[in-house]
């Protein structure tokens, strides 16, 4: 028992603060709910019993895996790039406009717009990666500030050029049939991007932990001086990991537009790119742990929803919840007394059998 | 055009430049002095959030600004101790920590909004009080500069004060010093006996106190109520106005009124036939190339070393 649990110290930690969470939750939920048990009930079990809600659910986790993993690449670089926001909608807007303006047959047609919206996001992580590697200027503050500007343009991108002006309010003309993601289960909306996310982890997973480029990601995330002396090319690295996060999140925004909007139509920002970084913290920045913790969050998210909808508490508490886990996973400290009490007794057994 | 010039070139503009820097620079202070300690807040956003929200929420709920006053510095100095001690004693790395609470602001001050007026998007509803206007005497009859400085909210004033008093904390009191040693060689001061961690606990509690003043003003100064999300990067831009000034009271000062200039050109261009979304990007853009510029700059001169 101690050994599993010495073993698996991380996970059982990160399950522990999730525990938290929910049980903070269901605290909250108590103190302001008028009918408590009705407000509960649809929190934790509303996103699983209705076909549309658990379609959501899951359609919902797509963005935020692709997120997550742009984030990972740059904190697994020790790189604090959280420019997937920007990206992500600026990439969006930008593979919109291409794809609209276009016309060409649906196996060219797809991989382009995706690639456009990709290659904006790329040059939106790129940016502050330059800054970083060649000044050692904030890539933090300027992946926060490009976030904002990345938002405007995108928005005046869509409002001057690629308005549907016969529509009510604020969207893109629709996309192309041949620029769209199809359903892969009819009577649903899960799309194809959800399975192109899915691979998307598994590709990461290989280009982290099984190629040279991602050991030397680890590596100077691990210990930058150390790479450095060891002849890594740390400037490609910084700039490396971020311009992949741009890339990772261009194409998961899009891949949301071609699946279920089929325009653009997000007036405000979706916030994906801060879901990521959740995810990424929530997932200690490992691809397939990611992926688990994005239906995690996607599955509070959609609790959220219907809470808001069902009963009189507002969704923002899963915000508030998601915090409160993130905060304490990152505390290093926090349940670290126990690891140790464990480690001592455990040598101290071993001790007394030799 | 030329009616434009001619409205940035008055009073007015100058006036409005010492409103807009004000919710820039009392951040900026609390960036800086926390910089100076080696630990960074970049959690002020969410620390002027939640304090603009609790002190218009208790300033309605009680109609007293002493309360409302100290509802708001309450909650900026109780959360930048959360935040310190998540990273002085539970260890996490302070970047991610702030990430979280600012995150958890965002959330946290629409969810209690929601809970006090039963909206999600502003406290309009509510009847919130705003801190006073201070009519100067004296300064009030020089031309142009009385128009200027005369007649601005007392937290305006109040910003002036801040950096006075961040430079008397840093260059004339113990704590200065020591906040100084600890920022320099954390190391080097603890073989002298100095407590780092407490050190950089009270400079954190500092930037918590100046980034609620900031928070206050904007919700009962600047405008007069609480909107969602209201602070709209002004933590991040003070982030980059400490950095630029090197954390020190004057240079943050001066960069946060440029910063307080671009912001007011950009409200003062709002009428040219621009599209409103380049408009509404000045502040960022131009904080990420001072950015830009400050970073290579300070490349240059570690070459030279």
């Amino acid at each position: 028992m101690e050994k599993f649990i010495l073993k698996y110290f991380n996970l059982l930690r990160t399950i522990i603060a999730v525990l938290i969470g929910i049980v903070i939750s269901v605290f909250l939920i108590f103190l302001i709910s008028r009918d408590p048990g009705f407000s509960l009930q649809q929190f934790l079990l509303g996103p699983l019993l209705s076909r549309s809600r658990f379609s959501s659910m899951v359609e919902m986790a797509s963005p935020i895996i692709m997120c997550g993993l742009a984030i990972a690449l740059a904190f697994q670089a020790r790189q604090f790039n959280v420019g997937a926001e920007g990206a992500l909608y600026l990439g969006a807007a930008v593979g919109t406009g291409f794809a609209v303006s276009t016309a060409m047959p649906g196996f060219l047609h797809l991989p382009l717009t995706l690639l456009v919206a990709g290659g904006v996001g790329a040059l939106w992580g790129f940016l502050p990666g330059l800054l970083k590697a060649r000044w050692r200027g904030s890539e933090l503050v300027a992946s926060l500030l490009l976030n904002y500007v990345g938002y405007y343009l995108g928005l005046y991108l869509i409002n001057f050029h690629f308005r549907d002006k016969n529509a009510g309010y604020l969207v893109s003309y629709q996309l192309p049939k041949s620029a769209w993601l199809a359903q892969f289960i009819p009577n649903t909306r899960m799309h194809w991007g959800i399975l192109l996310s899915l691979a998307f982890a598994v590709l990461v997973f290989l280009f982290l932990y099984h190629t040279t480029s991602g050991y030397e990601i680890r590596m100077t995330g691990a210990n930058e001086k150390f790479a450095r002396f060891g002849g890594i090319n740390v400037f490609k690295v910084v700039v490396l990991s971020q311009l992949l996060l741009g890339l990772l999140a261009g194409i998961g925004g899009m891949s949301e537009v071609m699946g279920i909007h089929r325009r653009f139509n997000w007036q405000s920002s979706p916030g994906y790119g801060w879901d990521g970084v959740v995810v990424a913290i929530i997932g200690r920045n490992h691809p397939l742990l990611i992926v688990a913790a994005s239906f995690f969050l996607a599955y509070l998210r959609v609790g959220g929803q219907v809470l808001n909808l069902m009963s009189d508490v507002p969704a923002e508490m899963v915000t508030v919840i998601q915090s409160i886990i993130i905060l304490l996973i990152t505390a290093e400290a926090f349940l670290a007394q126990w690891r140790y009490r464990i480690t001592v007794r455990q040598a101290e057994s071993r001790g007394e059998a030799a | 055009m030329s009616a434009m010039l001619q409205s940035i070139l008055s009073a007015q503009f100058g006036f409005a430049v010492l409103r807009v820097m004000t919710p820039l620079l009392f951040p900026a202070v609390g960036v800086a002095i926390s910089g100076l300690a080696g630990s960074v807040n970049i959690a002020l956003e969410g620390i002027m959030l939640c304090s603009a929200c609790a002190g218009v929420l208790v300033s309605a709920f009680t109609q007293s600004l002493w309360l409302a006053l100290a509802a708001g510095l309450a909650t900026g100095i109780g959360l930048a101790a959360l935040l310190g001690f998540f990273h002085l004693r539970l260890k996490a790395d302070i970047i991610l920590a702030a990430i979280a609470m600012n995150m958890m602001a965002g959330g946290l001050t629409i969810f209690v909004l929601f809970l006090a007026t039963g909206e999600k998007g502003s406290s309009s509803s509510l009847t919130s009080l705003v801190f006073p206007l201070v009519h100067l005497p004296l300064v009030r009859r020089i031309p142009v500069l009385g128009e200027i400085l005369s007649g601005q909210n007392v937290l305006v004033y109040g910003a002036f004060l801040a950096v006075f008093l961040y430079w008397l904390i840093v260059f004339k009191t113990p704590l200065g010093l020591r906040i100084r040693a600890v920022g320099q060689n954390p190391d080097a001061a603890q073989s002298v006996g100095i407590n780092v961690n407490r050190t950089r606990m009270w400079a954190l509690l500092l930037s918590g106190f100046f980034g609620a003043l900031g928070g206050l003003y904007l919700a009962m100064g600047y405008v007069s109520w609480f909107a969602r999300d209201m602070t709209a990067g002004r933590g991040w831009i003070a982030i980059a106005a400490a950095s630029l000034g090197n954390n020190m009271p004057l240079g943050t000062f001066l960069s946060s009124l440029l910063f307080g200039v671009v912001n007011s050109l950009a409200i003062y261009l709002a009428p040219l036939a621009v599209p409103s979304e380049f408009i509404q990007m000045i502040p960022y853009v131009a904080t990420a190339l001072a950015l830009t510029g400050y970073s290579i700059q300070a490349a240059r001169r570690r070459r030279k070393l």
